[in-house]
Formats: C-alpha cells, sequence, structure tokens
C-alpha cells in the first residue's frame, strides 16, 4: 500500500476542498445542539404544560422548528460534509468549483435561519417535514440544484475506474430529495408568506406522505447509508462485507421505497387498494433494509475485537443496530391490523426516534468523530475518553427515550379501544393523557442525556481544532495510476 | 390506450429490471470490479501522518 504522508509540502500540488467539509463539519455539531436542544424543550412541554408560554414559543410553533432543525440542519449539513468528503476521496479529484460548493454551504445556513425565523411566528405551509414556505422553498430548490452539479460534476471527472458505491446512495438520495422536495412543494401563492397547495383532498394528503415517506427513504435512510459504506469500512479499516450486496439492495431500495408512502395513511379517505398496496411495499423494504444493515455489521466480521477499544465504531455498529431494529418495526407498524393501534399514539414517535437518534444521528456522530482529526490535520481527537462517554450517555439517552415511547404508545392505543358492555368508550381522552405522564417525564431525561453528548461532542470538536490547523490533504498522485 | 396497460409495463419492466441487475450483480464478470470498488477506499490513506500544531 502506497502511503501519501498527507502533511508533506504541498507548493502547486492540487489538494482536496477541505474546507467546505470543515464548515459543514462543524455546523453539524451547532444544529445538532440547537435541534436537539429545542426538542427536549418539546418534551418538557409535553410533561409540564405551563411551559408554553405565547404564540412564539408554543408547542405548536417549536415542533415542526425541532423536525426541520434536526433533519435539514443537522441532518443535512453531516450530508452535505460526509458526501463532499467521500465523493473527494473515492474518485480522487478536487470538488468541481469551489465557489458553488461555498454557495451550497452559505444557501443551506440561510435556509436554515430562514426557518428558525418563520416558522415561530407562524409562517408555515402545514405540510409535516415540508411546512417552509414557498420563498424558502425556491431556495433550497436553488441550493439542492448546485448540490447536485457539484456532486455529480465531481463524479464526472474522477480519475478512479469506479464509482464506489456510497456515491450511488448519496447520488439517489440528491436526484430524489429534488424531486419529492418539488413535486410536493408545488404551491399557488397568495402573498409572500402564504401558499396553498396546488393538489386538494386525498391527493394532496397522497402527495405529502409519498414525500413524507420518500424523505425518510431516501433522505433519512439511503444518504445514510452511503454514509455508512465509507466510514464503517473506513473506520474498521476492512472493505466491505458484501460489495454485490450493496449493489443489489441499494436498486431494491430505489425500486420498493417510492410506494410505501400510504401506510401513512391507513384508514384514512385514501382509496383502501392504495393503502393495501402500501402496506405491501413497506414488508417488502424489509429485505433491502436488513441487507444494508448485515452488510455493514458484518464488514467488521474478524475485527470485532475493535469495537472494544474504539469508541467511534461502537457509534457505528450501534446505529446499524438501531437501523436494523427501527426497520424491522416500521414494515411490521404498516400492516393495517397493527396500524389500527400505533397510529396517532407516542408510539410512532418511539419508532421515529429510534431511527432518528439511534440510526441517523449515532451514525452521523460517528462519522464526524472520524472526519474531525483530518481536516485539522490531527491523527485522533482529543480526548478518545470523552467519546467514550459520549457514547454511553448517547445509548442510554435513546433506549430511555424509545422505551418509554413505547409503553405510552400501546398504553394510548389500548385505552383508546376498550369499550365497554354497551359499546360506549371505556376512558376519556383525558384519562389516556394522564396515563402517559410518567413516560413523559423519562423522555424527557432520555432527550436531555442525548443532548448532554451533544455538548461534549462540541468540545471535544473545539479542543481538537485548538489543537492543530485547517488543513487540505493533497490529491494522492497514486490515482492517476489507477485510470487504466 | 388504457394509462392502466401503461403502469402494468412500467411495473413488470422495472421488475425485469431489478432481476438483471441482481443477475448481472451475482455473475462472474463483475465480482472482479467489485473487489477493485470495495478496495479503493481502504487503499486510499486519507490520515494525517504528522500531526499539525504538535512539535515535528
Amino acid at each position: 500500500m502506497q502511503a501519501n504522508s498527507a502533511l508533506e509540502p504541498h507548493g502547486g500540488v492540487e489538494t482536496f476542498n477541505y474546507r467546505v467539509v470543515r464548515q459543514f463539519s462543524i455546523m453539524t455539531v451547532v444544529w445538532g445542539i440547537v435541534g436537539m436542544l429545542v426538542g427536549v424543550i418539546i418534551a418538557a412541554q409535553m410533561a409540564w404544560p405551563e411551559l408554553n408560554f405565547g404564540p412564539y414559543f408554543h408547542f405548536g410553533r417549536l415542533r415542526p422548528l425541532h423536525t426541520n432543525a434536526v433533519i435539514f440542519a443537522f441532518g443535512g449539513c453531516a450530508l452535505f460534509a460526509t458526501s463532499y468528503y467521500v465523493v473527494q476521496r473515492t474518485c480522487g479529484v478536487r470538488l468541481i468549483s469551489d465557489k458553488l460548493a461555498a454557495f451550497t454551504f452559505w444557501g443551506w445556513q440561510l435556509v436554515i435561519v430562514a426557518a428558525a425565523i418563520t416558522l415561530p411566528l407562524g409562517y408555515t405551509s402545514g405540510k409535516e417535514y415540508a411546512e417552509l414556505e414557498w420563498p424558502i422553498d425556491i431556495l433550497i430548490t436553488v441550493v439542492w440544484l448546485s448540490y447536485a452539479y457539484v456532486f455529480f460534476g465531481t463524479i464526472a471527472r474522477r480519475t478512479q475506474k469506479h464509482i464506489y458505491v456510497a456515491n450511488w446512495f448519496y447520488g439517489a438520495f440528491i436526484l430524489a430529495v429534488a424531486l419529492l422536495h418539488v413535486v410536493n412543494s408545488m404551491a399557488i401563492p397568495a402573498g409572500a408568506w402564504k401558499s396553498y397547495s396546488a393538489y386538494a383532498g386525498a391527493v394532496d394528503a397522497m402527495v405529502q406522505w409519498w414525500y413524507g415517506h420518500n424523505a425518510v427513504g431516501f433522505f433519512l435512510t439511503a444518504a445514510f447509508l452511503g454514509m455508512m459504506y465509507y466510514f464503517v469500512p473506513k473506520q474498521a479499516g476492512r472493505p466491505v462485507y458484501s460489495y454485490r450486496l450493496s449493489v443489489v439492495h441499494f436498486w431494491a431500495l430505489v425500486f420498493t421505497y417510492m410506494w410505501a408512502g400510504p401506510h401513512h395513511l391507513h384508514y384514512t379517505a385514501l382509496p383502501d387498494w392504495t393503502q393495501s398496496v402500501g402496506m405491501a411495499f413497506s414488508i417488502i423494504l424489509l429485505a433491502p433494509s436488513w441487507g444494508g444493515m448485515i452488510n455493514g455489521i458484518m464488514t467488521l466480521s474478524g475485527a470485532w475485537h475493535k469495537l472494544r477499544t474504539d469508541p467511534i465504531l461502537k457509534f457505528m455498529i450501534t446505529a446499524l443496530s438501531f437501523y436494523g431494529m427501527s426497520t424491522f418495526e416500521g414494515p411490521m407498524m404498516s400492516i393495517k391490523t397493527v396500524n389500527a393501534l400505533s397510529h396517532y399514539t407516542d408510539w410512532t414517535i418511539g419508532h421515529v426516534h429510534s431511527g432518528a437518534l439511534g440510526w441517523v444521528a449515532m451514525i452521523s456522530i460517528g462519522s464526524i468523530y472520524y472526519l474531525i482529526p483530518r481536516l485539522f490535520g490531527r491523527e485522533k481527537m482529543y480526548s478518545t475518553k470523552l467519546i467514550d462517554v459520549h457514547f454511553m450517555m448517547a445509548t442510554i439517552g435513546v433506549v430511555l427515550y424509545i422505551a418509554a415511547m413505547w409503553m405510552a404508545g400501546i398504553t394510548q392505543g389500548q385505552m383508546w379501544r376498550q369499550t365497554n358492555m354497551d359499546g360506549t368508550l371505556t376512558h376519556a381522552f383525558i384519562d389516556s393523557v394522564k396515563a402517559t405522564y410518567p413516560y413523559y417525564y423519562v423522555r424527557v431525561l432520555g432527550g436531555a442525556l442525548y443532548l448532554g453528548g451533544m455538548f461534549l461532542m462540541a468540545y471535544n470538536m473545539a479542543r481538537t481544532i485548538m489543537q492543530g490547523k485547517a488543513f487540505d490533504a493533497p490529491v494522492p498522485a497514486v490515482s492517476q495510476h489507477a485510470h487504466a | 390506450m388504457d394509462i392502466n396497460i401503461l403502469r402494468e409495463i412500467l411495473t413488470v419492466a422495472g421488475l425485469t429490471c431489478f432481476v438483471g441487475i441482481a443477475l448481472w450483480a451475482y455473475g462472474k464478470p463483475a465480482s472482479q470490479r467489485f473487489d477493485e470498488a470495495a478496495m479503493q477506499p481502504i487503499n486510499d490513506d486519507d490520515l494525517p501522518h504528522e500531526q499539525a500544531g504538535s512539535k515535528q
């Protein structure tokens, strides 16, 4: 193996664009803290309703702020950072345009700040995970098309023969999100900060959940699998367990995810056959999802001992375990009879957070811990011990959170469906709310633990940056030979 | 033509396409490409070997 000393003097030698990766990596941690802090606040508002102050600080306005901040600000920045790093390292070239890459960074930050201002003010289109009003939607589209140009343009000028599998996942994510965002955000403006959806009734609902579930499928799954396919093999020091499995499960995911949306609309005005198709495809999805999980975990086979000493690897493998759990739970919950119990209860919130905190956040945290030293000319983070503590806090936090929400959800579902001999409801709705309180306290505790871990990460990152200095690795010459 | 015919064609084409990809991926010629591709990130050393900021 040809080792290229990364810190060799390289006057005139082309380097990778690490600058934009650094910017997005740091903002991942910053927005992670902001988004999760808002999450802990709204969890506390559920446990102690007197914390709902005025119109701007009310649960109804902070909740979309939380979801947008964690998905698009924290998750989005993590994806920009890692995809720009992975596409450069695996293609052996610098990004095609530094200016446009910088534009995606500042444009995306502007979107986030605009969301943080407009959502508490009450400007919303009312579509879950697509609440932002039309002027921001247009800005998102412009930033996203620039992102697509930078990413695919870089792949087009690669010196490597193959397009590594991680790039396929990132590419699918970029294309699908562009399609989903544009179709679902179609609206007729009625003023600067007000619009009406271009669709009506059940069609509007179907378009919304076609968007909503594919946002889960392509933003929160495919893209983070791309991350997994680069950073797990790198951190473990071993190639991916089965490259051909990665190819097959990639296409299986792409072919099936698009159909699963209707399971969000079971027992609604949506045509019954559509609900059944959504359920069938959701169950099929178990196979490609577990393909990815098995492939990631088995990459460690023969190197399991590394899990004992490497907390970054612990983050990644625990993320994959949660991915496996939540992609088993999801198909199960999409079955109509199970959904009749689980829908509209806190079980759904537990399921989402098992995916979001367990899978998405943990794989991102692991990958950012991998990146930070490399972006600042260091071999490792300031403190490995602190990563370990972060890992423990995050894991206990998630487990508390999802266990509490499972119990809360099943309690609610059972209470709502219980009837007396004469057919009347046994419990008033408020009884189920009262029964849920203990679980809401546990949720606040779990969320606070997870948030606390993020503060440790921020401290560890700051110390690592202070030890090192901004560093751009040279493009290795060895990749030129691989061209033949 | 009934739009449902188009939908059926599209569904069958999608399935055929997927089966084709799976057969190709499990075939012999693909496996060598896959081995090469899988090793690329492993062979690419991205670790800074001399620490920035510390005494050299």
